[in-house]
């Protein structure tokens, strides 16, 4: 090949790489049409179809902006609460909500379909956060490592700690995730203000594995995924086994529902939001049928509408806890965070 | 004497300066300052600013953080140690042999570095289930020994072989030769590799995450968890200080390492410096192949998973790979992710070079000025000093700044390469400034009197002498952005994620096929880098890279 | 005057490297600087190269000042100890690079580069690498590249001193030769006083950033500026004497010098006493060295305190230790005023 030609040749890759490069694309609005940017965490997922029925349906297209975790999130709608980073937020959880409230971050708004069921987990008098959707993080068990064994599968928080079942649980850091500080979260409702921190002790005595994060944990540690851990007990979510069925349509996995706890997650219109009155429609959208009745395929969440079945293929295998553990009050996680390090330390 | 304005104008004690264009060189130096004071100095100085106060006095009072500090510093340490002893014989084998595979060798040594952390924490802790301390270090020194080979390789390959061939001939036995003659013209090289290495060591997040289970934290981790969970500014700030403190002390101790160092050599091209090896030097070829067969442990690893599920073996995640995962994990298809991991690549490659390599002609043209040493090496320092902020700082320092220029760009894709070019540009930096700085001057003096001007010389001379290490810099810099992902997942939307985000996402999802595909999707990322890799290596635009 | 240097100063930091100079090379002439290592006269050439700023004073040429000129617009050539030639490129690439830039065609760039690998002996070296040549070859590439553009003043910066010493009479003498030929005109630094005078139609010396001498070569060699001027063109013995028409009479004896009468100075080369069989000076030698073509002594003289240089025939010279006679050869004398 000549010089030139492979310059040429060289321009023309340039080019093809470069040419629709993200430079200056901006996703497109139809003539007519209105913007509205949500604002929510890397977890958010939903069907392009539903999202494009609702631009048909309203002329508002949503341009979803994920930041991060919730925790990221929430502190992300504080930092920028004067300039927010679009008009109506979802994913802030109840963890995490009291930040968001006191700060002001959120306006009133009650969507008329909040009585028929999201009202249930309403955590602020004035309507600022409207539930969308609750998660369930429970201990997941191996079943066919206990019932190989002829082991019962451990039932509560209390049996996790006893020596039968030594070295079986892994859990994650509350300071580096989220199902993790959901997890002591539960065992703080559980046992009380005083009683969380000797409990983590009688964990770490029965062998308890900490990961940083979930994914080392589900799929390294836990016996039951496709990385096949040494570990039969993991903590995730209620709705994990569901994902973890065989072709014989039967579980590999379940949910040990005493020892869930429940995380609610909100949205809500942003306070100087530049699109107020079509972010509340947004917030009804969230709300609406075909929405809530796609949150558990797409997120592994439980819809916060009442009059919306699961689908079929988590009847039986994911079951709703019916009880689960909520939050504490007066729960300060930089509280939580150091005392449970002191407990693990030792 | 015959009375002349310049006489006046100047007055006889004028401190002499380099006939030039100063306004132009100025000018020039803004491209990259400027980047550097809106993309970075103005949000970093912003997020600290929120949280400076009472609360950084009791942070810095707390033992616990001092240990944090000695920790981060120590892991840092050993893993850039680790780094240079495995990228050096690479680093002889890439730039001083002539075997076959050395292209081989050349992607294999890139590729850990387009992996996700998270990716290869998990490959590390099935090869390590112990995790710890050693798999920090191991998995550390494994992102990083691209670093090093390059970065040597790129000079290495131009310095002059006779005057090794002179100390063989004075007595001295190899090792002897490598350590008095050789070394020392690589210093520039290796200190620039070990700052690097040691700034990305310093602010690994994922890897200590990952294989320091909950026992190991680092000054990153903690101002990750300060920042982003308990919103505790004030302590993110103190921590942040610490950080810049330790970088910039770092970054001193290797200025002065290299300030002795930078000479004029005698630069070669490879062709006259590469041979065929001899005698004790395949020990280090052994060895340095040997590297390459560590490196890849772990890429085996994962290519492994990729075809395993419960039920065996499957191809189960390349196929799925076509679609966007189990219910649609993701809003495009991994073969679209792919796609846009390029674009956002490219667009980050071509900014890092402009910066970058305005910033190098920019310090080389200040330090041929004789008088402001002090102020090249500030600009030097500046310049190599995102590597070493934490991420997260950045990040939220955009969040509360950027919203001050026109258009808003918190939250717009552009910021994506924007804020790759950031990472990016240093290493540029760092790679074509040692040889630049190893032209004599000389030769840029002899083309300006024959009539070229500056540009001109920096075309017929600069260019075409540094063009090596312009190139691997160019592909270095591209296969970082490939692989970036703290920023992306940041910033990027559903329809223009790119592949390490998409891996991420699919990671963090229960069942055995997302699991699948993410690792396959792993196999896609380092597919795409090969290719990259082997096309720039191809195209040696004319004029670049033939020297 | 083609180039004309007034009052140029150029300050390293409080270090003036050079200080007030004025030199003036007229067209077609060919100009040394020649000083001693470090007397400033490589920072002139670059000054007026352009290469370095000038703290006070001017550089002209016919008359404009080339103050507000870049180096590349200047059309100076130069020609540094070591090449510098461009590794990356051939022989002809180096050679043509000038005329490349100057927007010449490539027919026309062959041409050229063909006529002066002829003029320097280099024929049919097109397309050889930079690092296959000899030094000699480097340097005679060096020198065609500069002379290609056809630069109106050339700048030669210690252009001999990196080659051998055979390798350097040979090439000055071709240096000579092509300098002539192309009519040009230059300035070469040096500190080599056999290059200077082989080279220049004139010569400057140079001592501590300031001209303290210029001439013609025979003039500058007869009759040094100052003591030190001498020393460094080779004087190792100082006599006073006086001349009266023609004849110099010093501790030494009589001496035939071209100098008007009055008190003088003399300063001996080593080549200013001889031995002879029937010199007139009677000495003992006290060492001997072997050079090219002579032998160098060291002797005692009764009429001089001082041990004095003098030179022997290879065949005759004395062992150390025998007595020597020598004999005063006018050639070997310069005349300075006396202080």
């Amino acid at each position: 090949m000549t010089v030139t030609r492979r310059a040429a040749l060289a321009a023309l890759v340039f080019a093809a790489v470069t040419g629709c490069s993200v430079f200056g694309g901006d996703g497109g609005t139809e003539p007519g049409e209105r913007t509205v940017v949500l604002v929510t965490h890397d977890s958010f997922t939903m069907k392009q179809e539903v999202l494009d029925e609702f631009r048909a349906s309203s002329g508002i297209r949503i341009d979803v902006r994920k930041s991060g975790d919730a925790g990221s999130l929430t502190n992300q709608l504080v930092l920028t609460k004067s300039s927010p980073l679009g008009d109506v937020a979802f994913g802030v959880d109840n963890t995490f909500a009291d930040r968001a409230l006191s700060a002001d971050v959120f306006v009133p708004y009650r969507s008329p379909d909040a009585d028929k069921g999201p009202s249930r987990y309403s955590i602020d008098d004035t309507d600022r956060l409207t539930a969308v959707d609750v998660g369930d993080v429970c201990v997941n068990a191996d079943s066919a490592w206990f019932a190989g064994r002829g082991i019962p599968v451990p039932a509560s928080y209390e049996d996790l700690a006893d020596p039968k079942y030594k070295d079986l649980l892994v859990v994650q850091d509350p300071a580096t995730s989220s199902p993790g500080l959901a997890f002591a979260l539960g065992t703080v409702a559980h046992f009380g203000g005083d009683g969380w921190v000797n409990y983590w002790g009688k964990l770490l005595a029965n062998g308890v594995k900490v990961t940083s994060g979930w994914e080392e944990a589900y799929t390294q540690d836990f016996s039951g995924s496709s990385g096949k851990g040494p570990r039969p007990l993991v903590v995730s979510y209620a709705s994990s086994p569901a994902a973890e069925v065989g072709p014989d349509g039967k579980p590999r996995t379940s949910a040990l529902l005493s020892t869930c706890f429940r995380q609610v997650e909100y949205a809500g219109v942003l306070t100087n939001a530049k699109h107020p009155d079509d972010a509340r429609k947004v917030v009804d959208f969230l709300l609406s049928q075909p929405f809530q009745s796609n949150v558990a395929e797409q997120m592994f969440v439980y819809p916060a509408r009442e009059d919306v079945p699961l689908p079929a293929s988590w009847q039986g295998v994911a079951p709703q806890p019916s009880n689960p553990a909520t939050l504490p009050e007066e729960v300060d996680q930089a509280w939580l965070i150091t005392l449970w390090r002191t407990a693990m330390d030792r | 004497m015959v009375d002349h304005p310049v006489a006046h104008r100047h007055g006889p004690v004028t401190v002499p300066r380099r006939v030039g264009p100063a306004a132009g060189l100025f000018a020039v130096a803004l491209i990259p300052l400027g980047f550097l004071a809106v993309f970075f100095a103005w949000p970093v100085l912003a997020i600290l600013r929120l949280g400076l106060g009472a609360g950084v006095l009791t942070v810095l009072g707390d033992a616990d953080t001092w240990r944090l500090v000695a920790f981060t510093l120590g892991q840092a340490a050993v893993s850039t140690v680790l780094a240079l002893l495995a990228g050096l014989p690479v680093a002889f084998l890439l730039a001083r042999t002539r075997l076959p595979g050395l292209g081989f060798v050349r992607v294999a040594v890139l590729v850990p570095f387009v992996l996700p952390t998270v990716v290869v924490g998990l490959a590390f802790r099935v090869l390590l289930p112990d995790g710890g301390v050693p798999a920090i270090v191991l998995a550390n020194a494994f992102f990083n020994v691209a670093v090093v080979a390059n970065t040597v390789a790129g000079l290495w390959s131009h310095v002059d072989r006779r005057s090794e061939d002179a100390a063989r001939v004075l007595g001295a036995s190899r090792s002897r030769t490598f350590a008095a003659v050789t070394l020392p013209a690589l210093t520039p090289a290796v200190g620039s590799a070990a700052a690097i290495v040691f700034l990305f060591c310093a602010t690994s997040f994922g890897v200590v995450l990952v294989l320091g289970g909950a026992r190991h934290r680092t000054l990153e981790t903690e101002i990750y968890l300060r920042t982003v969970e308990l919103f505790d500014l004030p302590g993110a700030a103190a921590l942040s200080l610490l950080q810049i403190g330790a970088v910039v002390a770092a970054l001193a101790v290797g200025a002065a390492v290299r300030r002795r160092r930078e000479t004029a050599l005698a630069l070669r091209g490879r062709a006259e410096s590469a041979r065929r090896p001899a005698g004790a030097e395949w020990a280090v070829v052994a060895l340095a192949y040997g590297v390459v067969v560590l490196l890849l442990v772990p890429v085996l690893v994962l290519t492994l998973r990729s075809l395993s599920t419960s039920d065996g073996w499957s191809l189960a995640g390349y196929r799925a790979l076509a679609t966007t995962g189990t219910s649609g994990t993701l809003a495009i298809s991994g073969v679209e992710a792919a796609a846009n991991s390029l674009r956002a690549a490219t667009d980050a490659t071509v900014l890092a070079m402009t910066l970058g390599i305005s910033a190098s002609v920019v310090l080389v043209a200040m330090s041929r000025g004789r008088v402001r040493r002090g102020f090249v090496e500030t600009m030097d320092a500046a310049l190599m000093l995102p590597l070493g902020v934490s991420a997260v700082t950045v990040g939220f320092g955009y969040l509360i700044t950027l919203d001050k220029l026109p258009g808003d760009l918190r939250t717009a894709p552009v910021l994506v390469p924007l804020a790759q070019a950031l990472v990016v540009t240093p290493l540029v930096i760092r790679m074509v400034l040692p040889v630049l700085r190893a032209i004599d001057e000389r030769l840029r003096s002899a083309a300006a009197t024959l009539g070229a001007g500056p540009l001109r010389v920096w075309r017929e001379v600069d260019l075409p002498l540094a063009g090596r290490s312009v190139l691997s810099a160019a592909t270095f810099g591209f296969v970082v952005a490939l692989g970036e992902f703290g920023a992306t997942s940041f910033l990027a939307r559903p329809d223009t994620t790119t592949l390490p985000v998409a891996i991420g996402r699919l990671i963090s999802r229960p069942g055995a096929l997302n699991n699948q595909m993410a690792y396959a999707a792993c196999t896609l990322l380092m597919v795409v880098t090969v290719l990259a890799v082997v096309l720039v290596d191809r195209l040696r635009v004319p004029g670049v890279g033939e020297f | 005057m083609a180039l004309a240097v007034t009052g140029l100063t150029v300050h390293y930091g409080a270090v003036a490297a050079v200080s007030d100079v004025d030199i003036e090379v007229a067209d077609g002439e060919v100009v040394a600087l020649l000083g001693p290592s470090g007397c400033g006269k490589s920072t002139l050439l670059r000054a007026v190269a352009g290469l370095e700023r000038p703290g006070a004073g001017a550089v002209c040429w016919d008359g404009a000042d080339l103050a507000g000129l870049a180096v590349h617009r200047r059309g100076f050539g130069l020609v540094f100890q070591d090449g510098q030639l461009f590794p990356h490129r051939d022989v002809a690439g180096n050679v043509e690079f000038g005329l490349r830039m100057a927007g010449v065609d490539r027919t026309a760039r062959a041409e050229r580069v063909t006529e002066l690998l002829t003029l320097l002996g280099l024929d049919g070296y097109q397309r050889r690498r930079i690092t296959e040549l000899s030094g000699g070859e480097q340097q005679r590439v060096a020198l065609a590249r500069a002379l290609a553009p056809r630069p109106r003043l050339l700048l030669l910066d210690e252009p001999l001193s990196a080659l051998d010493r055979a390798l350097r009479e040979q090439l000055a003498l071709d240096l000579a030769r092509v300098l002539r030929v192309s009519g040009s005109t230059a300035l070469v630094v040096t500190h080599d006083h056999d290059e200077a005078f082989t080279l220049a139609d004139r010569v400057a010396l140079m001592r501590a950033g300031r001209i303290v001498q210029t001439g013609r070569p025979e003039q500058v060699w007869r009759a040094p500026a100052d003591q030190q001027t001498a020393a460094f063109l080779g004087c190792t013995t100082f006599l006073p004497a006086t001349v009266a028409a023609g004849v110099a009479s010093c501790a030494l004896g009589p001496v035939e010098v071209p100098a008007p009468d009055g008190p003088v100075l003399l300063g001996l080369r080593p080549t200013a006493l001889r031995s002879d069989h029937g010199g007139r000076l009677r000495g003992e030698t006290l060492a001997r060295v072997h050079r090219r073509d002579h032998v160098r002594l060291r002797v005692r003289l009764a009429e001089w305190p001082e041990p004095v240089d003098a030179v022997a025939g290879i065949a005759d010279a004395p062992e150390a230790g025998d007595p020597v006679r020598l004999c005063l050869d006018p050639d070997g004398v310069a005349v300075l005023s006396r202080p």
